[in-house]
């Protein structure tokens, strides 16, 4: 009992520090690390992709699949059915390659450069393994590189490997030959051809068979080079009764051009096995006015391949100027699982166009998606879900909860769920509720001595409470913090 | 400790305190009985500050300064606690955390150093204890699903924590089994002292006869039409309003 309300508190403790000191706090990680970079020239052809492939210094196989995917991508349109609207993207302007330069190709943690390992150190990124207290293995990708991955040796006595995709083309090609684009094909989408087409790192991890993954997994995103895109990659494998968490954040300068991230993450659980991948995006939202920002086109899957697993994506997202982005679960295993728990928060003039695809294959399958949305400003933000049951799908079960709050009045919440049932034996349930803050909830809290922007920053936390509570601890806390910021100045 | 003159205020452009004028004085406890809408929340309102009400003549000084200057935050601050008639609820928002923010933010207002983890719990622990609050409520969401009594003892458990100068219950009665009623005047009993002061507004006289008042008032259509001693409090119980509203209309006539 008594060690149960001292973690409560601890907890507390955090969550309100945090609150009080980012209230009147603005992007804070905007700034550019001055570092030099290998770039390839701007633009998207045969050749740039024959050029990063080389760079990378990647196997015949790797190259063709990437022309495949861009000659599939030449032939796609771009998407416009989500509920956002921004001009369009030149794809030939935007550099498909940056390299931060470092005087010698790192081998250890300690030879990272010391200008890197400064903006890590900003970013609050430990890349030192000594401090093994925080428990989590880190994978930092600046621009299109890996630049670290830490405990690295700990992890592979047990056989797990966690590395940066281009390391494990490399090194274990007959993994990533068998399940690359095996959940999310080049031909899935016009952002998932591209970025098959490009990408040029990302985090690769594979768990062996009935092997708990003992720390948090952590990979960290960070855009750098100006006009530079990026493209990662990132693809989980969790053999037979196997668990990993990992966790996933992202950060850009401030810039007053859009940038573009087009990242596919797959993710595959066999047999029992389980995974929770949470997310924290926090990419450049723009300014108040609307210039600049980050256009996150993010295509996300996990595969549910064996029977009684389960795969579990939990995300905060408060940055970019546009996200385009469904974390989705098939559910081909009998009585597999797949979950997804959000919080999108929209300001100023962000547009955000999110939500998961349930597609329950498997008898017994079970799904439940929790969604909140919070838009302020003049922001528009939506929830577009899809829960599909096959003929086959006996039993299957879908709970969703979508909650929309809104700060002012100038801001939009919509909600488009989609259901296709072809087995009668299905239960679907879907809730929805919009609310608003109320005058009285926030005069109560005015009435104890909380002040009006901190009251917000409350309220949203418990509007959020579900969600929150599903992300690991270290991350809650950054997620929580990330709430009152990007709501600053919204209300009153 | 309060001085209240001839305050007038009103919502929406209809006025509803006609007048009022209060003193209370530190250690005292003053109790405000009164028909149905006769402006008794709307003063509650008025003094904590509530945005929607608009204040249209008159004056309220506290502990020597200015009340209506300050923002609803800064009074609490300075020392004046609100329990509400209708708590508010709060989905999702742990109680214990809502509390602590609301005691460090009044600490941070008073110049005192913030409780940290620990310290909070120390003071927390104390005070369940002294105001026989249960904890299962505190790890639940703000007043979310909470009884009309539950929620009562909760403003109570606040006030305790937050350690005011001036406590106005609005009702705080209202809503209570016969236990809970002793409970929670036990608590606010336990919270008098020589420096603090307490505005009670109730309908039933059975309050005050565990928390009892120095001075009752007769609130009737914005104004304090009678005051006396707690004798005044049984009289009411006894006669009901009608009596006070006869007198009132003999007043006017001669
Ligand atoms: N927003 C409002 N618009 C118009 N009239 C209002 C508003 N709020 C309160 N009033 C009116 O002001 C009057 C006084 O209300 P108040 O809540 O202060 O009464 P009360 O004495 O507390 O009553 P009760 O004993 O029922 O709690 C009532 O006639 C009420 O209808
Ligand atoms: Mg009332």
């Amino acid at each position: 009992m008594k060690s149960d309300i001292y973690h409560q508190d601890k907890h507390i403790d955090s969550e309100i520090d945090i609150i009080e000191q980012t209230v009147s706090s603005e992007y804070k990680y905007g700034f550019v690390t001055n570092i030099e970079a290998d770039e390839a020239p701007p633009g998207l052809s045969e050749d740039i992709i024959r050029f990063i492939s080389s760079k990378k210094n990647e196997p015949e196989w790797m190259l063709e699949w990437r022309l495949k995917a861009f000659k599939q991508w030449q032939k796609m349109e771009e998407p416009n059915w989500a509920h956002i609207k921004y001009p369009r993207v030149n794809y030939q302007d935007i550099i498909y390659y940056s390299a931060p330069k470092q005087k010698v190709k790192p081998g250890s943690i300690e030879e990272v450069d010391p200008e890197l390992r400064k903006t890590f150190d900003k970013l609050g990124i430990s890349l030192e393994e000594q401090k093994r207290i925080s428990g989590v293995a880190v994978d930092v990708v600046m621009d299109s590189v890996s630049i670290a991955t830490t405990f690295k040796t700990q992890l592979s006595e047990l056989g797990i490997i966690f590395c940066s995709m281009s390391e494990a083309i490399q090194k274990h090609p007959d993994l990533v030959r068998k399940y690359l684009s095996s959940v999310v094909p080049a031909s899935d989408n016009y952002f998932a051809a591209l970025n098959s087409a490009v990408f040029s790192d990302g985090s690769f991890c594979y768990i062996p068979k009935n092997t708990r993954c003992p720390m948090e997994l952590s990979t960290y995103f960070r855009i750098n080079a100006q006009n530079s895109g990026q493209f990662e990659r990132t693809l989980i494998i969790a053999e037979e009764g196997s668990y990993v968490s990992y966790l996933e954040g992202c950060t850009a300068p401030k810039r007053d051009e859009n940038q573009l991230h087009a990242a596919v993450v797959e993710l595959i659980a066999m047999e029992r096995a389980e995974i929770k991948y949470s997310t924290v995006q926090n990419w450049f939202p723009g300014d108040k006015d609307g210039n600049g920002g980050i256009y996150n086109f993010v295509t996300k899957r996990g595969l549910c391949k064996g029977d009684y697993s389960k795969i579990s994506w939990a995300q905060v997202e408060t940055g970019s100027a546009i996200t385009w982005k469904y974390p989705s679960v098939i559910l081909k295993g009998d009585y597999s699982v797949g979950e997804f728990y959000s919080v999108a928060v929209t300001n100023h003039f962000q547009q955000a166009d999110t939500g998961t695809k349930m597609s329950h294959l498997g008898k017994h399958t079970k799904s439940r998606i929790v969604s909140k949305g919070i838009s302020a400003g003049k922001s528009q933000n939506s929830y577009r879900g899809l829960v599909h049951v096959g003929k086959n799908a006996l039993n299957a079960r879908n709970f969703s909860q979508c909650d929309s709050m809104l700060l002012g009045d100038k801001c939009g919440a919509h909600t488009f769920p989609y259901i296709e049932v072809k087995n009668n034996t299905a239960i679907v349930e879907h809730e929805a509720t919009t609310s608003k803050i109320g005058e009285d909830q926030l005069f109560y809290c005015n009435q104890r001595g909380i002040d009006t922007e901190t009251a917000v920053a409350l309220i949203i936390n418990g509007f959020a409470r579900e969600v929150m509570n599903k992300l690991p601890m270290e991350f809650a806390v950054e997620a929580k913090k990330l709430l009152a910021v990007s709501l600053e100045g919204s209300v009153g | 400790m309060l001085r209240i003159k001839d305050l007038q205020a009103g919502i929406e452009g209809k006025q509803i305190l006609k007048g009022i004028n209060l003193e209370i004085g530190a250690g005292e406890v003053h109790a405000i009985m009164g028909p149905n809408g006769s402006g008794k929340s709307t003063l509650a309102s008025v003094l904590a500050g509530r945005p929607e009400y608009e204040v249209t003549g008159g004056s309220v000084t506290f502990n020597g300064k200015d009340l209506l200057e300050f923002s609803p935050e800064a009074r609490a601050g300075e020392g004046l606690f609100l329990a509400f008639q209708y708590p508010v609820e709060i989905p999702g928002l742990s109680t214990t955390n809502f509390i602590k923010t609301a005691v460090n933010e009044v600490r941070k207002y008073r110049g005192q150093q913030e409780l940290d983890a620990v310290s909070f719990l120390k003071v927390m622990k104390e005070k369940m204890k002294l105001m026989e609050m249960d904890q299962a409520l505190l790890t639940r969401a703000l007043n979310e699903g909470f009884s009309g009594g539950e929620k009562k003892r909760n403003e109570i458990f606040q006030m305790a924590m937050l350690e005011p100068k001036l406590a106005v219950l609005d009702e705080t009665d209202s809503g209570l089994d016969i236990d809970a009623i002793r409970i929670v005047s036990d608590g606010v009993n336990k919270f008098r002292s020589k420096d603090n002061a307490v505005l009670a507004i109730t309908h039933y006289q059975r309050l005050l006869d565990y928390i009892v008042p120095d001075f009752v008032h007769v609130l009737y259509n914005g104004r304090i039409v009678k005051s006396g001693s707690k004798e005044l409090a049984l009289e009411l119980e006894e006669r009901g309003y009608d009596f006070i509203k006869n007198e009132i209309k003999e007043e006017a006539a001669a």
